[in-house]
């Protein structure tokens, strides 16, 4: 059987545009089931583009993008919604439907995409918001959640379907210490129970080398490297170790185009 | 140079972006339409829940308003076809003069305007504001067509209800414009609906439908697509508001005008 | 048997029914699971659900489960399951469902449980 161990996600040569800007310069990607993939790197690197061409938010305007197998770019929409109902995604934000209680937005793909006994139903989505700690806050409205509480909903309704695939972004941006690393926790146990492949976009390093089976490094546009924790750690890359130990950049400085952006009317 | 290229620079620009507009919305009609009636084969099956919802949003909870504004109307036409018809001695052509203009005229725009500015502007910033809190790339990513969760249950409610409260609109109308100009006229209430009936043929009320009903379509298209595109957070959002209003208005005013001109002709 | 390998029968043991349940455990026939569960709950005094060749369960298995289980206890009948894998102790494990169902390790502890 090939399906069983051809990478989840297949990247090729993927190349975004933002207006004239190049964000991504042809990036090659790809993530093995039963893996923990985070991709890393600092604002501005793509990774947040990388992401939305990986969810199929975006069609790649050149190279590929293969997820499960189907190229998202020539796919039906029928082969696309047979891909999303295997994919889970926990936005930054949650991006709970606000009209609807915790509850229904948990069980919103299991009532659009099975013909489930509405008993099943809800037991399965009350079970998801048990799983992330959320047990007995069905009836509650996105509104009146903390939010490390609509994180760990958003985490709910991600695994509503039990995706084969799990993304989640930013996971511990905008929350304490204990939250952030209670989510890491249930990350790694979601990986070990239900088998899920998982790709965390984050810029956390102390989560992302807990929970990271591999790390992505972006940085511009372009893969710096692919490895361990242990190989990113030992990584002689100098903008590898800018990143970890958090040093600024350097930012180098070329005197007629620093002078044009700072006189020219229309630059 | 500069002074010359530069405006003509941004008329282009202009009539670019608002042509990709009128594109994108056309667009949305069809997947709209397409979903509805052919949704359930591709796993996108349109809700008659949301249906429903949004049929009482815009029609069930519109009607005091409605009421309020159709009863005023119809006075107002009763105050003004007196005052001018008397300087003719014509008095007796009130009944019809109201009569015709409220059905083919003031029923269907003035509910139309009333619903932009209810309806329209909710759409979009119900919309809005989902597109800026990724709710709508969340939706997309379930496998839940956005258009078809969003869009498509509006713009079928919006043709169903919008002709409904135009008829609505009309009776009140001419219920107030026959209490108004009843006693001046010398005939009662009931006798002036009787006339009403009477000289009314179906083409007058049709005209009114038909201009609701495509009145409906541009309310939520344009509605719909401001939503879908706002950028710029909450600012983005109360922007794209106010346009939805002030595009839906203008449209419905124009077309009203070249509708009632072919009708008519 | 079907040809993916999943299981679902039912033994009748005299006074208890045992469903035996093998295979990936998914929403493509979890119903049929909880058919199975609730057609013997619905003429037995005792149910045993054995899962110890569930290689895989999704939650729409569990929920199965639950739904036999509080079934059970709603009619005051008895409910167990039997000897699960550890893929589906690992999942009940994550909804600490461990603490709430009955587990046994074999069919003789659950009838006399």
């Amino acid at each position: 059987m090939t399906a069983a161990t051809a990478p989840l996600i297949e990247v090729e040569k993927l190349e975004a545009w933002y207006g004239r800007r190049r964000i991504l310069n042809g990036v090659d990607f790809s993530v093995n089931a039963g893996e923990i993939r985070v991709i890393m790197g600092g604002s501005g690197s793509g990774k947040s583009t990388l992401l939305r061409h990986l969810l199929g938010l975006h069609k790649p305007r050149s190279g590929r993008v293969r997820l499960l197998g189907v190229d998202i770019g020539r796919a039906s929409e029928r082969q696309m919604l047979a891909v999303r109902r295997q994919i889970g995604v926990s936005f930054q934000g949650g991006a709970l439907l606000t009209s609807l209680s915790v509850g229904d937005n948990v069980a919103l793909p299991l009532r659009e995409h099975t013909s489930l006994d509405e008993a099943t139903i809800r037991i399965m989505s009350r079970l998801k918001l048990e799983v992330v700690n959320l047990g007995g806050f069905q009836d509650l409205m996105p509104a009146q959640l903390s939010g490390g509480m609509v994180k760990r909903a958003a985490l709910a309704r991600a695994i509503a379907m039990d995706p084969k695939l799990l993304f989640f972004d930013e996971p511990s941006a905008g929350l304490d210490p204990v939250v952030s690393a209670e989510l890491d926790e249930l990350i790694l146990r979601l990986r070990d129970a239900l088998r899920m492949t998982i790709v965390v976009v984050t810029h956390e390093l102390e989560s992302a080398f807990k929970i990271a089976d591999t790390i992505t490094v972006l940085d511009q546009g372009n893969i710096l490297m692919t490895g361990t924790v242990d190989q990113v750690r030992d990584c002689d890359n100098q903008r590898i170790q800018d990143l970890l130990n958090r040093r600024p950049r350097e930012i180098q400085v070329d005197a007629d185009a620093y002078l044009k952006r700072l006189t020219e009317e229309a630059a | 140079m500069n002074a010359i290229v530069r405006p003509l620079e941004n008329l282009g620009r202009a009539t670019v972006h608002s042509l990709a507009g009128m594109g994108y919305a056309a667009m949305l009609l069809i997947e709209s339409l397409y979903f509805s009636v052919a949704g359930s084969r591709i796993g996108q099956p349109l809700r008659l829940r949301a249906v429903a919802e949004q049929m009482r949003q815009i029609g069930v909870d519109a009607l005091p308003i409605v009421a309020l504004l159709a009863l005023t109307i119809g006075v107002m036409l009763g105050i003004q076809f007196i005052a001018a018809l008397s300087e003719f001695g014509a008095q007796s052509q009130v009944v019809v003069a109201v009569a015709k203009s409220v059905t083919r005229e003031f029923g269907a725009l003035i509910t139309a305007i009333l619903v932009a500015g209810r309806s329209g502007s909710a759409l979009a910033a119900r919309i809005g504001s989902m597109s800026v809190s990724q709710e709508v790339d969340a939706l997309a990513t379930m496998g839940i067509e956005p258009v078809r969760y969003l869009a498509a249950p509006a713009l079928l409610a919006m043709l169903i209800m919008l002709p409904v409260l135009t008829i609505f609109a009309d009776v009140v109308a001419i219920g107030g414009a026959a209490l108004y100009s009843s006693p001046a006229l010398n005939i009662t209430p009931t006798a002036y609906v009787m006339q009403t009936l009477a000289l009314l043929a179906p083409g007058d009320i049709w005209q009114g439908i038909a201009k609701s009903a495509v009145f409906a379509v541009l309310i939520t298209l344009i509605g719909v697509s401001t939503g879908f595109s706002v950028q710029g957070g909450a600012e983005g959002v109360g922007r794209a508001t106010t346009r939805a209003v002030v595009l839906s208005i203008c449209w419905i005013i124009v077309v009203d005008m070249i509708f009632s001109y072919f009708l008519n002709r | 048997m079907n040809a993916t390998g999943n299981v679902c029968r039912s033994e009748d043991l005299g006074g208890y029914v045992l469903v035996v349940v093998g295979g990936e455990v998914d929403l493509s026939w979890s119903q049929q699971v909880r058919d199975a569960i609730l057609a013997a709950l619905g003429r037995c005094d005792g149910v045993g659900v054995e899962l110890a060749q569930v290689t895989y369960i999704d939650s729409s298995g569990i929920a199965a489960l639950v739904e036999g289980f509080q079934t059970a206890r709603g009619r005051g009948r008895r409910f167990g399951l039997v000897a699960a894998s550890r893929q589906v102790l690992a999942v009940l494990q994550l909804a600490r469902l461990d603490k709430v169902f009955p587990l046994f390790a074999d069919v003789e502890s659950a009838r006399a449980g």
